[in-house]
C-alpha cells in the first residue's frame, strides 16, 4: 500500500488506465502538429450574404452567424451588398493605423524583451477588428474591451506617450502603476479600464447601454472578449440581458482560435461562436476578422441598428492570433509555428494594402516608407515616456497612491495603515 | 394631511414602519430626489420584491426605473456596473444574500476594484441590498450571513441594520454613497424585532421606538455605531439581529452591559469600540455567521490591539458555529440568549 492510500480514507478504485479504453471525448486541436487543414468557414465566399435591414430580427440574421461576411474577395477587390463604400482616404487612414498598431506592438515586445516592460501583449492578426469598430464608431460610444483591442485606443487618438507610460509604469501612468501593462483606461476617450477577470465586461457593456437608452440618448456601448471567454456565464448574462432589455450595444467575440493554448474547439462544441446568439433572439454574425472592409460593414450595421433603437448584436470575428498570448506565453509547445501564415484568411494589413494598391491609391514604397515613419514616432514616444520614469529605475507613481482610489475618500483605516509606512 | 397611523414629531411627519416599509420609503424618497437612482432585482420589478421592499416603485416611476431581471446575479451585478460607470446610480436587490455568489467575480474583482484599477478614472456607485441572517427556518440557503466576504474586499462598504429607523437613513446613505455598498438588511427583523426566544409571540415594529419613521428624507451617516445601551460593566459589539438578542439578554440578567450596534463593518466606527472598551475593560462580540474568520475575528484584533492594556478578561465572541446553517437545529445554531449570558459571565469571572 503506497502513503498516499494509507492516508486516505477511501478505497481507492481503478478505472480504465489507457486513453484509447475509454469512451470519455476530449477534443484536441486539429492541427497541433502542424498542418494546414483548417475549419472551412472562409470557403464562403466574399460578396455572398446579403444585407438585412437594420431593424431586422435576430433570426433573419442566421445565415450569417453560420457562414461568414466577407467583403475583399480573393482578387482584392470589395464586393456585393457589404462594401462599405469608403472612399481612399478613410481607406489609407485605417492602413495607416493598423501599420501603426504593429509597429507599437514590435516595439513594446521588444521592450519587454530587454526586460523594460513587465508584460506584453500583442495583437497580429488582429488589428483590423479593433480598428474597424472603432472607425465605424463614435467616440462618445462606451467600449469596455478585453486584451488586444488597443487599435480602438489609436483610432480615438489617445496620446502615444501616455500609453507607454501606463506600460512601463511610470510617474505618468494614469492608472497610477496599480495595474499590469496593456490594461488602459482612458476616460477621455470613453475607453473603460480594462480587467483581467475574462468576460465579466459583456454584462457590463450591457448595463452601460442600458444607461443611454436610460437618458435617451443614441450612444452605444461596444465590449469585445475572446473564444475562450465565451464558456463563461457572462458570456451568456450578456447576450440574455442585451437581448430582454433591447439594449444599444454591440457585443463582440474575438475568435482568435487560440485562448493561451486553449484551442477553439475546447470553448464550444458548434460550428460557431456567432451562432450562440440567434437563441437568444439577437441579431448575430460571423465576420471576417482580417477583411477590414467586413469589420467596418459589420460595426456600422450593428451601430446603426443599435443607434436606432433596434437593439443589440453579437459579432464574431474570425481572425487568428498570429502571437504568443503574451510575453510570458511560448505558442511553440502546443501549435504549429507557421500556423499564420498558413492562415487561409490571411493577414489584414496585407489585405487592405493590396485592396488600395488594386485601387490605384498605394504602393509598395508609399507602404514602406509608412512603416518607417510609424516606426520612427514609436521610438520617438518611447524615449519620450521614459522621461517620466522607467521601470528599472522609476519615479513611480507615489508610494501614497497605493491608498488612494479604493474609496472616494480614505477611511481611518486606510489613513493608519498610510500612517504606518510613513507617509 | 398625514397619511392613517401617521403622525406628527417635531415639524416631522412620522409613521409606524417595519424594516420592509422603511426600506421602501428610503428607496421613494430616493427615486423622487435623484433621477439617476434605479432599482432592479429577481421578481423586484411588478411584484416589488418577495419582501416587497421595491413595491409601489414600478408603479409611480415606471419600470425603466424599477425592473425585473432575468435569473443571474452575475448578470445583475454586471449590468449594475455598467449602469453605474455610465451616470446612474443602481440598487440591485439579490433576492437573498445566500444567491449573492454568482454575483461575487463581478462584486469582488470588478465593482470593488473599479476606482482603484482605473487611477480613479471610473467608478460604480451601485448599492446591493440583500436580505440576510436566520431565525426564519430557511434552512442553509435562506439564512447565511456572509458580511466576512466583503469586509475582506477592499473598495466595498459593508451596511447591516437592526431596525425601521436606522434602515431608512442607512440606505439612503449608501445609496448617495459614491463608493460600492453592501446593505444587509436582517430578514429575521424585516417584521419585527426578534430577542432570539422563539417560543415567544411574534413582535411587531408598532411598539418599538425605533419602528417610528419619518416619512421624509432623512439620512444616517456611514461609519457611525449606535450606542443603545450605556453601561459600566462590559461592551457588547454587535449588529443585525443580534442587537435584539443581546440587547434581551442584558435585560433579563441585569447585566451593566454597553452595548454597541456597528451599524457599519466598513468602514467600522473605531472610535465608538476603543471608547467603550477602555471604559468597561471587558468585550464580548456576537454575531450570527460562523466563527472562523468571521467579523467577530477582526473586532477582537482591533480590541486587543487598541485596548490591551484597559483589559481586566479576555475577550468573549459568540458566533454561529462553523457548520453549514442547519433547519430543523436551527435554534442549537442561532446565538443564543443563553449563550450570550455565558459568554458576559465568563468575561466577568476572569
Amino acid at each position: 500500500m503506497n502513503q498516499r492510500n494509507a492516508m486516505s480514507e477511501y478505497e481507492v478504485v481503478r478505472i480504465m488506465g489507457q486513453e484509447e479504453d475509454t469512451q470519455m471525448h476530449v477534443p484536441v486541436p486539429p492541427h497541433r502538429e502542424g498542418g494546414t487543414s483548417f475549419p472551412s468557414p472562409h470557403e464562403t465566399p466574399a460578396g455572398h450574404h446579403a444585407k438585412p435591414p437594420i431593424d431586422c430580427g435576430g433570426a433573419e440574421t442566421r445565415e450569417i452567424a453560420y457562414g461568414l461576411l466577407r467583403v475583399l474577395n480573393d482578387d482584392d477587390e470589395a464586393v456585393g451588398e457589404w462594401d462599405p463604400g469608403l472612399d481612399a482616404d478613410t481607406l489609407r487612414n485605417a492602413l495607416k493605423h493598423m501599420v501603426r498598431i504593429r509597429a507599437y506592438d514590435d516595439r513594446m515586445m521588444k521592450m519587454q524583451r530587454q526586460g523594460r516592460l513587465s508584460f506584453y501583449m500583442k495583437c497580429l492578426g488582429e488589428e483590423a477588428v479593433s480598428v474597424g469598430a472603432a472607425m465605424a464608431m463614435e467616440n462618445r460610444d462606451i467600449v469596455i474591451p478585453s486584451y488586444r483591442q488597443q487599435g480602438l485606443l489609436f483610432v480615438r487618438g489617445r496620446n502615444l506617450v501616455d500609453m507607454i507610460s501606463h506600460c512601463i509604469t511610470n510617474s505618468n501612468d494614469n492608472v497610477k502603476g496599480r495595474q499590469m501593462p496593456v490594461h488602459y483606461s482612458w476616460k477621455e476617450g470613453n475607453f473603460v479600464s480594462i480587467s483581467s477577470p475574462v468576460g465579466t465586461q459583456f454584462p457590463q457593456a450591457v448595463g452601460a447601454a442600458m444607461a443611454f437608452a436610460y437618458r435617451g440618448e443614441d450612444s452605444i456601448a461596444c465590449s469585445w472578449l475572446g473564444e475562450g471567454t465565451s464558456a463563461q456565464g457572462d458570456f451568456h448574462y450578456g447576450l440574455n440581458f442585451a437581448s430582454v432589455y433591447q439594449a444599444p450595444c454591440v457585443l463582440v467575440v474575438v475568435n482568435n482560435q487560440w485562448a493561451i493554448s486553449t484551442h477553439r474547439n475546447l470553448a464550444h462544441g458548434g460550428p460557431s461562436f456567432a451562432a450562440r446568439g440567434i437563441p437568444y433572439d439577437v441579431a448575430s454574425m460571423r465576420v471576417d476578422g482580417q477583411d477590414f472592409l467586413a469589420v467596418y460593414a459589420a460595426h456600422k450595421w450593428a451601430t446603426e441598428r443599435a443607434r436606432a433603437g433596434h437593439g443589440p448584436t453579437l459579432l464574431e470575428m474570425y481572425t487568428y492570433r498570429g502571437d504568443s498570448h503574451s510575453s510570458s506565453d511560448d505558442p511553440s509547445i502546443y501549435r504549429p509555428g507557421n500556423e499564420y501564415d498558413s492562415w487561409p484568411l490571411g493577414d489584414p494589413v496585407d489585405r487592405l494594402k493590396a485592396h488600395l494598391v488594386k485601387l490605384g491609391e498605394w504602393d509598395d514604397e508609399r507602404h514602406t516608407a509608412l512603416e518607417a515613419d510609424c516606426a520612427k514616432e514609436i521610438t520617438a514616444a518611447y524615449k519620450e515616456a521614459e522621461k517620466h520614469g522607467t521601470l528599472k529605475d522609476g519615479p513611480f507613481p507615489s508610494v501614497s497612491t497605493l491608498f488612494e482610489d479604493v474609496y472616494e475618500k480614505e477611511p481611518w483605516h486606510l489613513l493608519e495603515q498610510r500612517g504606518e509606512v510613513g507617509i | 394631511m398625514a397619511p392613517a397611523g401617521a403622525t406628527w414629531r417635531g415639524g416631522d411627519l412620522m409613521a409606524q414602519m417595519s424594516i420592509i416599509q422603511a426600506v421602501n420609503s428610503a428607496l421613494h424618497n430616493m427615486f423622487e430626489r435623484d433621477e439617476t437612482v434605479v432599482s432592479f432585482g429577481e421578481d423586484a420589478g411588478f411584484y416589488g420584491g418577495v419582501f416587497r421592499c421595491t413595491a409601489g416603485l414600478q408603479e409611480k416611476f415606471g419600470k425603466h426605473r424599477a425592473f425585473d431581471t432575468p435569473l443571474a446575479e452575475g448578470g445583475i451585478m454586471g449590468i449594475a456596473i455598467g449602469m453605474g460607470m455610465n451616470g446612474l446610480r443602481p440598487v440591485a436587490e439579490i433576492q437573498f444574500a445566500d444567491y449573492i455568489f454568482p454575483g461575487f467575480d463581478q462584486i469582488t474583482n470588478e465593482l470593488a476594484k473599479l476606482r482603484y484599477r482605473s487611477g480613479g478614472e471610473y467608478s460604480a456607485p451601485v448599492t446591493i441590498r440583500t436580505p440576510c441572517g436566520g431565525g426564519i427556518k430557511g434552512g442553509h440557503y435562506h439564512s447565511q450571513s456572509p458580511e466576512a466576504y466583503f469586509t475582506h474586499t477592499p473598495g466595498l462598504k459593508v451596511v447591516i441594520c437592526s431596525n425601521p429607523y436606522d434602515a431608512k437613513g442607512l440606505l439612503i446613505s449608501s445609496i448617495e454613497c459614491n463608493d460600492p455598498v453592501i446593505f444587509f438588511e436582517p430578514k429575521r427583523l424585516y417584521n419585527g424585532p426578534f430577542d432570539g426566544d422563539h417560543t415567544a409571540a411574534m413582535v411587531k415594529w408598532d411598539s418599538h421606538p425605533k419602528g417610528e419613521v419619518p416619512e421624509e428624507y432623512y439620512n444616517i451617516p456611514l461609519g457611525k455605531a449606535e450606542t443603545i445601551r450605556e453601561g459600566k460593566d462590559v461592551t457588547i459589539l454587535c449588529y443585525g439581529t443580534m442587537v435584539h438578542v443581546v440587547s434581551a439578554a442584558v435585560k433579563n440578567n441585569g447585566i451593566d452591559a454597553e452595548i454597541i450596534d456597528l451599524r457599519t463593518l466598513v468602514p467600522l466606527d473605531i472610535d465608538a469600540i476603543e471608547d467603550s472598551v477602555k471604559k468597561t475593560g471587558r468585550c464580548v462580540i456576537v454575531h450570527e455567521a460562523p466563527r472562523t474568520s468571521g467579523f467577530g475575528a477582526e473586532l477582537m484584533s482591533l480590541v486587543q490591539e487598541r485596548c490591551f492594556w484597559h483589559l481586566e478578561g479576555p475577550i468573549q465572541r459568540v458566533t454561529g458555529w462553523d457548520t453549514p446553517y442547519p433547519h430543523s437545529l436551527e435554534w442549537d445554531y442561532f446565538p443564543s440568549q443563553a449563550r450570550i449570558t455565558e459568554a458576559i459571565k465568563a468575561t466577568m469571572e476572569e
